[in-house]
């Protein structure tokens, strides 16, 4: 089912009248989310990412803008109407039912013509129980399950009334590393397997990058970009989203492009064509430098980390805006430690400039 | 009491003293020569202080406890299976220890009559009363402006003292409305002739024992609410929204959420609620004797409406020491039974 928002926009009324100052959680949001593909919208908190999944689902309205499921206006629709299964962040499992009970719930409100027999309910119940693995648990109660089974138990009670559309907010924060990085594969495996169109929100950038086929970045409400992760990765359009993306997180310097030569404090590190003469803020990726003797950008060598496949260079430079240089290079290569600095050559495609003022993106050509 | 002990300790027995103020010291001196002496000699040889703290903080507790509480207990114990003690004879050892008391109390008819009273206004208040606090806090919970005042109304009863609510009863229910004028009606009577019914004697001379009790349920039922609501709405609030959002997602019907969401959520403290409202209504007499007075009945009919704690009362001034404590037994009994009955129910029905 394709999911369209169009200029949706969530404003709360501010709390104390006299004060005024509303707060406008999503801006004119408007994207379409394909059939069938498992979309993650990604920000920091307060982003308004929650808000417009809740508008999705209908649990919030929105203050002006549409909401298509397919072709059917769904704005005004209740939640019980649209179809939707919706996972909470922190479960929301009814704690005196049992894992059965709990996933068979939604199935028993049904009424009028689609009605289930009992037999059809435990069938459907325990399929989904199956897709989930969950179907050995299936007499225990909540309180009786780990995190992760907890977790899967909710996104069994919200498939097993087989949604339109799933939507699932922060599924992974309430689990420890280890089993995030097993249930973030586990729900694109059940996303795969039965095909529903999935929106997720998470803030946390390394999750959304390892499972959505469409990223959307998100600040202060308003979008910033989408696209597939990898293509948000490599092409930011602005600063906010380079930054957002990637751990090591990107170094960010001042610079200034003077003659077709990019500047990072007094040296020109790269021939830029194409852009005028301007203060430019510039963000390199990690692994875009490669070590190089007499390389034209040399930074005060701080300490080595070695993280067995690659080493992680700490330095500082003058221009830097972030507390440390870091960058990422292949282990095969030999770091001087002794040595005060350390000079690098600069992979382009990894370099990103940014106005200094509106943050928005420059393009170049090397 | 400690803080200072301690304070003491450290300022002059391990000898710190002089970094205080030396003006204040000397003033002190002879306090602190004497809390030095007694500490050395009593508490620290003695009773190994540290180790007996707890037992100092809890002492006025305790001996309050004891004088209290725990004497008359064994009292009571004691006088229960003491044979035809009345009271003047100090000395136990003249009467004979058995079951006389036992016997003769559940022999008598007054006692009989108070027990089926006692029942019969427990088993209809308890479960009337916990179903309406249930639906008046789930009302109270879905409406937004108001809540506070109507809080305050509802607890209102609570904070007020019941003989003097029972007699506004009694001008309610009573047949006659004004004294100078034998033809007016009662508050309660005017308000059903609105309805065309005619006058009811609800607890005047001449009533019928059902109508008696009807007064009393509605008295001790609206009396048990404030409580109840207060609770089972504290118990409300704190449900997590997030159950309800999901069942309006899950397209629930109301009566649904409200049975198998909102009724399991709140299961732990309903249990609260009944165990508390048998205590309490076993222990039922100050409400009687609000509506009805001493006599615990309508005029021609004194006693029909006695309860177990009016029976113990009333037997103790003329010197039945042995029957009252019997009885307390008997009650004591009764309610621990209905407890563990109550606490087994509500361990199987609720959750947690």
């Amino acid at each position: 089912m394709k999911v369209e928002l169009q200029n949706l926009t969530k404003i709360f009324p501010s709390r104390n009248k006299k004060v005024g100052g509303e707060v406008v959680a999503v801006n004119n949001f408007t994207f379409t989310i394909p059939d069938g593909k498992l979309v993650g919208l990604l920000g920091p908190s307060g982003c308004g990412k929650s808000t417009t999944l809740y508008m999705i689902s209908g649990l919030q309205k929105p203050s002006s803008g549409k909401i298509f499921f397919g072709d059917e206006d769904v704005t005004e629709l209740s939640p019980e109407n649209r179809g939707i299964g919706l996972v909470f962040q922190n479960y929301a499992l009814y704690p005196h039912l049992t894992v059965k009970q709990n996933i068979l719930f939604p199935l028993q409100n049904l009424r009028g013509k689609d009605r289930m027999t009992k037999e059809e309910m435990l069938a459907r119940a325990l399929e989904a129980a199956k897709l989930v693995q969950i179907d050995e648990l299936m007499d225990r109660k909540p309180s009786e399950l780990s995190g992760g089974q907890q977790q899967r138990v909710a996104i069994a009670r919200a498939l097993v009334k087989m949604p339109r559309v799933l939507l699932l907010d922060e599924p992974l924060s309430n689990l420890d590393a280890r089993l995030r990085l097993q249930t973030r594969e586990e729900i694109r495996r059940i996303q795969k397997e039965t095909g529903i169109t999935t929106v997720f929100v998470t803030h946390d950038q390394e999750e959304a990058m390892s499972i959505s086929d469409v990223i959307v970045v998100m600040k202060l409400g308003v979008v910033q970009q989408v696209g597939k992760p990898q293509e948000i990765y490599d092409d930011p359009t602005n600063l906010f989203v380079a930054k957002f993306l990637g751990t090591p997180p990107i170094n960010v310097f001042t610079g200034r492009v003077e003659g077709g030569k990019l500047y990072i404090g007094e040296n020109a590190v790269m021939n830029v064509k194409g852009v005028e003469d301007r203060a430019v803020t510039v963000a390199i990726r990690p692994e875009g430098f490669t070590l190089a003797e007499n390389g034209p950008f040399v930074c005060e060598l701080s300490n080595v980390e070695v993280m067995g496949r690659d080493v992680s260079v700490v330095s500082r430079h003058e221009a830097s805006l972030n507390p440390v240089v870091r960058s990422i290079i292949n282990a095969d290569n030999k770091v001087d430690v002794s040595s005060a600095t350390v000079s690098y050559e600069l992979k382009p495609h990894k370099v990103f400039l940014f106005d200094a003022e509106t943050e928005e993106r420059i393009y170049f050509e090397v | 009491m400690a803080k200072v002990l301690d304070f003491l300790n450290t300022v002059f027995v391990k000898g710190f003293w002089q970094t205080f103020c030396v003006k204040w010291v000397w003033q002190t001196f002879f306090v602190a020569w004497i809390y030095k002496a007694f500490y050395k000699t009593f508490v620290i040889k003695t009773l190994k202080f540290e180790k007996w703290k707890g037992w100092m903080y809890l002492l006025p507790a305790i001996v309050l406890i004891m004088i209290f509480t725990v004497y008359p207990i064994i009292n009571t114990l004691r006088l229960a299976f003491t044979e035809r003690y009345n009271g003047l004879n100090p000395s136990y050892v003249t009467y004979e220890i058995g079951f006389f008391n036992f016997e003769h109390v559940m022999e008598s008819k007054t006692f009989i009559t108070s027990l089926k009273n006692t029942m019969l206004i427990c088993f209809i208040t308890v479960p009337l009363s916990t179903i309406l606090a249930l639906l008046i806090a789930v009302c109270l919970n879905a409406i937004k402006p108001l809540q506070r005042f109507l809080q305050t109304i509802f607890f209102l009863p609570y904070v007020t003292n019941s003989i003097a609510i029972g007699m506004v009863f009694a001008a309610m229910f009573n047949i006659v409305g004004d004294v100078a004028n034998p033809d007016s009606l009662g508050l309660a009577n005017s308000f059903l002739k609105l309805f065309g019914v005619d006058p009811i004697n609800f607890i005047n001379a001449g009533s019928t024992y059902g109508k008696n009790i009807l007064v009393l349920v509605i008295y001790i039922v609206w009396n048990a609410l404030p409580f109840k609501i207060l609770v089972l709405l504290g118990a409300l609030q704190s449900i997590n929204k997030q159950y309800y959002d999901a069942a309006k997602i899950d397209g629930t019907p109301r009566w649904r959420v409200f049975t198998r969401i909102t009724v399991p959520l709140l299961s732990p403290m309903i249990a609260y609620v009944v165990i508390t409202g048998f205590i309490g209504g076993f222990k039922e007499y100050s409400s009687i004797v609000g509506i009805f007075g001493e006599k615990m009945g309508p005029v021609g009919g004194n006693f029909r409406l006695d309860t177990m704690v009016g029976y113990i009362y009333r037997v103790i001034p003329i010197g039945d020491y042995g029957y009252a404590s019997a009885a307390a037994l008997i009650l004591f009994a009764i309610i621990f039974v209905v407890t563990m009955i109550n606490l087994y129910v509500s361990k199987k029905k609720t959750h947690y």
